[in-house]
């Protein structure tokens, strides 16, 4: 009897655990989805912000976080992909090598605010970017290095070494097998996770409050050195600095709604890629 | 294209390749440097004791108090609440997901926890504020939820992923042939899991809850939003608190250029920049730890 109730304790807590961590994505997804789809109409995100955030849409905040997301991905990936091609294909064990993977991993770890100064201090300030969504789409992509190196890696890693043999003794040089051979193969990979990656950063908010992002411009982003509105600081202004939050507080849900669906349509994308690719091999 | 212009390419290429990998270290150490620059300027105009040992943070006043004990006694306490609340949960989820779940019950369920990882902190800050905030009042029968209560909870959902992928991980990777001998020795299932798969996992596990609290410790939007903002040293739980990163985040928007207001932020941050540093250097030994056991 005594063995018996211990089996079902286990059982209770440990199953237990797992249906409470389901119902939180749960309870946050039908929160937010049943009272927001109703604001989401097709004039809400094709039209700007109107008498004072109280009424229109939120066309100039999603213009901004695609720029932003732009800027992020065209500086974070090739230079991510670059320094993961050095560490999987080039880079030998030494105590150089582990220094850099060590401070890749320490900067994952870093959190996302203090990312925010260094991008205040070093792209607004020292190079005089100043507050625009160049300076903040840098920031941001300083923030995705250690997940698309990481990412990359993985990716470059599961290709397997006698392909690359096969094109050395062909007579390619290590470049043009890393170009023509490598990176073909890895491709799918690598794109899971910078897409799983931008699908991060486009929802972060903490790097761009200093380096750019501005609460109404009026119009919409045209520029690199523009300031910017965008998604996630939406959010947060409006449920927590609007004159008028009770008024205010469809249009939060509205636009939460649109980013969540944002994020979650990129990692679907994200998903579909890697099944793809692993039901073909 | 003849041979040595290829064979140029190719070194040239390589180089850039390596250029990227010292880029890492440097972005790291400029980060530190950075933030350690300004946090001396503020020790040179500022009152480098009181930053340690006074009980206030009130940049508004007169005397200017900048005292980052409450701020780091917030971001401590709020951090901690949440490891009491994802730990067990977090670790208990992996173990059902690692040991006892039917395969398609897994790859059902690992893409929630993913999904989870993927919400935008912002938005789970705003559900503190309509969801979470307003049950804790009606709950503890007080005025306003926004508190140290709120943002531990808040601050536990973001963690979760974290502390279960990592977990699980390491739950799994616990050789199989350690389960056959504890069976074969007549324990059963339960004794094996409890005496003999979780202990050999335990570095893995503390190695995800050092990974977790890392990200608790360092999350800005969700205590920014849902813990009241009120800087002072928390009593307990219903208390309104603000922590380092929330500070940050509030005052640095608005803070004349080259004060000593804003030097302080950076002297804060670089204090949470060095605990989260340690927190995942310990992460990483563990982490490592139970890679050189298996090995």
């Amino acid at each position: 009897m005594k063995a018996r109730l211990i089996i079902f304790l286990n059982w209770f807590v440990l199953l237990g655990s797992t249906l409470l961590v389901c119902a939180v994505l749960g309870i946050i997804l039908v929160d937010i989805f049943s009272k927001g789809m109703s604001s989401v109409t097709w004039e809400f995100i094709s039209q700007p912000p109107a008498k004072g955030m109280t009424q229109g849409g939120i066309l100039p905040a999603i213009i901004g976080t695609l720029w932003l997301t732009l800027i992020t991905t065209l500086f974070a990936v090739p230079f991510g992909v670059a320094c993961a091609i050095y560490l999987n294909e080039y880079a030998f064990p030494s105590i150089l090598t582990n220094v850099i993977r060590a401070s890749i991993r320490n900067l994952a770890g870093v959190p996302s605010i203090i990312y925010g100064l260094f991008g205040l201090a070093l792209f607004v300030q020292a190079f005089r970017l100043g507050t625009s969504v160049l300076s903040a789409g840098l920031t941001l992509g300083l923030l995705s290095l250690p997940y698309i190196i990481t990412t990359t890696e993985e990716a470059l890693k599961r290709i397997p070494n006698s392909m690359r043999e096969a094109t050395l003794a062909l007579g390619a040089t290590q470049f043009e097998t890393i170009k023509d051979v490598v990176l073909p193969s890895a491709l799918p990979g690598i794109l899971t996770g910078v897409i799983l990656t931008l699908s991060r950063a486009a929802g972060e908010t903490a790097p761009i409050l200093f380096t750019g992002v501005a609460f109404y411009i009026n119009g919409l982003t045209s520029s690199v050195n523009q300031e910017f509105m965008a998604l996630p600081y939406h959010i947060y202004m409006l449920s927590t600095q609007h004159q008028s939050i009770e008024q205010v507080r469809p249009l939060a849900y509205g636009t939460s709604v649109v980013l969540i669906a944002m994020v979650f349509l990129l990692n679907l994308t994200a998903f579909y890629i890697r099944f793809k690719n692993r039901t073909q091999q | 294209m003849n041979a040595s212009k290829r064979e140029a390419i190719d070194r040239l290429l390589k180089m850039v390749f390596r250029a990227t990998g010292l880029v890492t270290i440097g972005l790291l150490g400029g980060i530190f440097f950075m933030l350690l620059f300004n946090s001396i300027a503020f020790f040179a105009k500022g009152n480098p004791i009181d930053f340690f040992t006074g009980s206030q943070w009130n940049p508004g006043s007169d005397a200017g108090n900048y005292s980052i004990l409450p701020l780091l006694a917030s971001t401590g306490f709020v951090a901690l609440g949440s490891m009491m609340i994802a730990v067990p949960l977090g670790i208990f989820t992996a173990t059902f997901l690692s040991e006892l779940a039917p395969d398609t019950l897994r790859t059902i369920l690992k893409p929630v926890i993913e999904m989870l990882a993927a919400i935008p902190s912002v938005a789970i800050g705003f559900l503190g504020i309509v969801l979470v905030g307003p049950a804790i009042a009606r709950v503890f029968g007080i005025q306003n939820g926004l508190n140290a209560l709120n943002g531990s909870i808040l601050l536990a959902i973001m963690a979760l992923p974290t502390i279960i992928t990592i977990s699980e991980d390491a739950i799994s990777a616990v050789p199989k042939t350690y389960k056959e001998a504890s069976l074969a020795l007549g324990a059963n299932k339960w004794a094996t899991l409890f005496q003999v798969t979780l202990p050999a996992a335990l570095p893995g596990l503390i190695a995800a809850v050092m990974l977790g609290l890392g990200r608790a410790l360092g999350e800005t939007m969700t205590v920014l939003m849902a813990t009241g903002n009120a800087a002072a040293l928390p009593k307990g739980f219903l208390d309104s608190i603000r922590t380092i990163t929330a500070t940050i985040a509030i005052e640095m928007g608005e803070v004349p250029y080259q004060t000593t207001h804003y030097f302080a932020l950076f002297a804060i941050a670089v204090v949470l920049f060095i605990i989260t540093l340690l927190i995942n250097l310990l992460g990483e030994f563990f982490a490592n730890r139970l890679r050189k056991f298996h090995a």
